[in-house]
């Protein structure tokens, strides 16, 4: 991999040497930062409390922000002169580090599972009964079905290389499915049924949003690339604009409250005398259900990883990533290439679809609001970002980007440093976006860009990702 | 060897707006055989081919491919993937198109992919464990092993194809057309690019090809080292016209052939053009 790594960083052609080409970049960089700066740092303006308009100046943070990118500029310049010069790079943690982990990885995979099955308890024994809640929905359920959207669009757009902007669309589609049986259908038809909605609604949300899967894939058959990328954004908006103004369906911007909650197999949790806590003789506790959603989260994640690693070894799968490879060579071969998009659709769809379920049951609310662009921008950031068609990098992504901003809430240690009105969660969108650029420079093909092949004959060795296309539609 | 045709291709026009890439050709290709397609570059070669595969609909004309037991496929009829699946025509590319980020061992494993889907209940029995999905995955590699040990890529089954050289990646191509399990096989300048002893190597793979798996060929040259030598027959087109078609033999000697490949000196124009019958 270091020798795929050195022979990409060879292609890159000349690289002029010297401090003073760098210093020239750097300066560049810095200047446009400095213009963009300009209008949308340097003058804020706010109302005072007789309503005028009063310009505020912070000529202080735009100077921040040109050192940053200087220096920033300054140090990837010399790295790249290092590598061009055929010395190790600058900073060379990173390359140094990647061969290791995938070295690691089949030792640390029953070892990471291992920590999200404990991971309740060490919740519990670290920040007690109360706080654990916080730790265990907003961190564990949280993540996790960021982890499960992600794997479910990974299916799409890193095996198949079709490129789907419009995935929330499907989670939508969940969400509702789950959200109106539980709400109207099964009280209306068997009512008896009503503690088992959450079990019998997920595996029809699942399939409901396939469905809509194919239903979109059949228009976007022909198209490929950016064609394919904006129809299915549109796509994601239709259902959005369809659940804000089928007041009767969806009930509009209200949306949908009072969904049912999951039951632990039939036992709800309450705490009535038939509920969780007084069936187990414990005393109640909204824990009890955090906890509950957290597994069933997690499994669920899980199966599509299973599933997901399963298909890859399938016919099915390996057409998927020959289809992102050469669509027309795959028809030469006799593959079927409408079928093979349209199962990619509808499985990663599926995925999605569940993953909308079991969201409106955590919930317990849901209204369009919940299912903008973006969400599919962030679930596509996760996939990108990780790697196309890795699992282990889709869900050190969804760590990433979605425990990351969650994190900065805690980061009350930073205010003695930036003062003390300082409020990490504004700057999410600020580091949310110099994230991406940073793994852009440095890992341009994502966090874990190398394939790993599904059969060998002698040895296993992975593919470099500088060989592996990203599909075109 | 030869009994009847395999492919017959019969008055095939295809045009592209004004232009008129093949005009009303007509040849067969007999089981057992290798044919050649041979002409002037733009002749109209890869058309003719596509059009066989069906990557193409021509304007025009019928192609009908004949299996063994009697049943017949119009090609022009079918698309693309059914041709390769059902009517058995597997083809290479004139610029390689391996899945280059797929290793060689998984490109001949995408090759077989009907099969395996077949076998693995369309993926439902396979994900469940059920079927004979282990046993027909397992032949499936058997079947790689076969092909790679005959394209001499044996050793390279587990290293991407994207790494491999350029001679290999064509030889690979061609593993994997055959991994299809096609009666006619259609290869789009197979020799392009190889130096002469690789290109005696392929002529050694081609006849093994037709002999030992008993598949026709047909095939697209320029290299007529390669033709004239493992040809059973010679089809030319010009202008996406037939000016002649029989064994290598006759169609070194014919005058039109001679006339479209070498040209003519000046003086002789008007001679040669009376004798082969052009205006």
């Amino acid at each position: 991999m270091a020798k795929a790594n050195n022979r990409a960083s060879e292609q890159t052609a000349i690289v002029e040497q010297g401090l003073a080409p760098a210093l020239k970049e750097a300066a560049f960089a810095a200047l446009v930062t400095f213009g963009l700066c300009i209008p949308i740092v340097a003058w804020g303006t706010r109302q005072d409390l007789n309503n005028r308009l009063i310009l505020d100046q912070r000529w202080d943070a735009v100077a921040w922000a040109v050192l940053i990118v200087f220096i920033g500029r300054l140090l990837v310049s010399l790295n790249k002169q290092r590598r061009s010069a055929g010395g190790g790079p600058l900073v060379s943690m990173p390359t140094a580090l990647v061969p290791a982990m995938a070295r690691l990885l089949p030792i640390l995979a029953p070892l990471a599972i291992g920590f999200l099955f404990v991971f309740p308890i060490v919740a519990i024994f670290g920040s007690g009964w109360q706080g654990s809640i916080k730790w265990i929905d907003n961190f564990g359920v949280q993540i996790l079905i960021y982890v499960m959207l992600g794997w479910g669009l990974n299916i799409v757009v890193g095996l198949a290389g079709l490129l789907d902007l419009g995935y929330v669309a499907f989670y939508a589609v969940g969400a509702y499915s789950y959200a109106l049986f539980a709400t109207k259908v099964i009280p209306a038809t068997y009512p008896a049924l009503g503690v088992w909605a959450f079990w019998i609604c997920l595996p029809v949300a699942g399939l409901l949003a396939a469905f809509w899967g194919v239903l979109l894939g059949f228009p976007v058959l022909r198209l490929r690339g950016d064609y394919l990328a904006i129809v299915t954004l549109a796509f994601g908006e239709i259902i959005r604009l369809v659940l804000i103004n089928w007041v009767d369906f969806s009930g509009g911007y209200a949306g949908i409250s009072t969904i049912p909650r999951p039951s632990f197999f039939g036992i709800p949790f309450n705490a009535s005398d038939s509920g969780f806590a007084a069936v187990f003789g414990l005393e109640f506790s909204p824990l009890y259900r955090t906890i509950f959603l957290y597994y069933v989260i997690l499994m669920l994640a899980l199966l599509t990883a299973f599933v997901t690693i399963r298909l890859r070894r399938m016919p099915v799968g390996r057409a998927w990533e020959a289809l992102r490879e050469d669509e027309i060579a795959c028809r030469s071969l006799g593959i079927n290439t409408t079928s093979t998009k349209l199962t990619a659709f509808a499985i990663g769809a599926g995925f999605g679809g569940v993953a909308g379920a079991f969201f409106s049951a955590r919930q317990g609310f849901i209204s369009p609001e919940s299912f903008t662009f973006m969400e599919s921008a962030v679930v596509l950031a996760i996939v990108v970002l990780g790697g196309m068609g890795s699992l282990w990098g889709v869900a050190i992504a969804a760590v990433a980007m979605i425990g990351g901003p969650e994190l900065m809430r805690e980061m009350d240690l930073l205010k003695p440093i930036f003062g003390a009105d300082f409020d990490p969660t504004k700057y999410r969108m600020l580091i949310f976006g110099l994230a991406m650029v940073v793994i852009m420079i440095w890992k341009p093909r994502g966090l874990i860009s190398t394939r790993e092949p599904t059969a060998f004959l002698k040895e296993s060795k992975s593919v470099s990702g500088s060989l592996v296309k990203e599909g075109h539609g | 060897m030869h009994s009847g045709p395999l492919l017959k291709v019969e008055h095939v026009t295809m045009r592209f707006g004004g232009l008129v890439a093949v005009n009303d050709l007509s040849f067969e290709a007999r089981k057992g055989e290798i044919t050649a397609l041979i002409g002037p570059n733009g002749a109209g070669k890869t058309t003719v081919f596509n059009c066989v595969t069906g990557f193409y609909k021509p304007t025009e004309g019928m192609m009908t491919l004949t299996h063994d037991d009697g049943s017949s496929f119009l090609l022009e009829r079918m698309p693309d993937f059914r041709i390769a699946a059902r009517a058995k025509v597997a083809r290479t590319f004139q610029n390689i198109r391996l899945f280059s980020g797929l290793t060689v061992l998984e490109n001949l494993l995408v090759a077989q992919h009907n099969v395996l889907m077949e076998s693995s209940g369309w993926t439902i029995g396979g994900l469940l464990g059920l079927g004979g999905y282990k046993a027909a995955s397992k032949a499936s590699i058997e079947k790689a092993k076969y092909w790679l040990d005959k394209t001499r890529l044996i050793d390279r089954a587990d290293d991407p194809a994207g790494d491999l050289a350029y001679g290999d990646q064509r030889r690979l191509e061609i593993a994997r057309a055959m991994c299809t399990g096609p009666l006619l096989l259609c290869l789009d300048e197979p020799a392009a690019g190889l130096n002469p002893r690789e290109s005696l190597e392929l002529n050694n793979l081609l006849r093994s090809i037709r002999t030992d798996d008993g598949v026709s060929l047909l095939l697209i040259e320029h290299d007529m080292s390669v033709v004239m030598e493992i040809s059973d027959h010679v089809v030319v087109l010009d202008y996406g016209t037939k000016i002649s078609d029989g064994t290598p033999k006759q169609v070194q000697s014919d005058p039109r052939v001679v006339a479209a490949y070498l040209g003519v000196e000046d003086e002789e124009v008007e001679a040669v053009e009376a004798e082969v019958g052009i205006l």
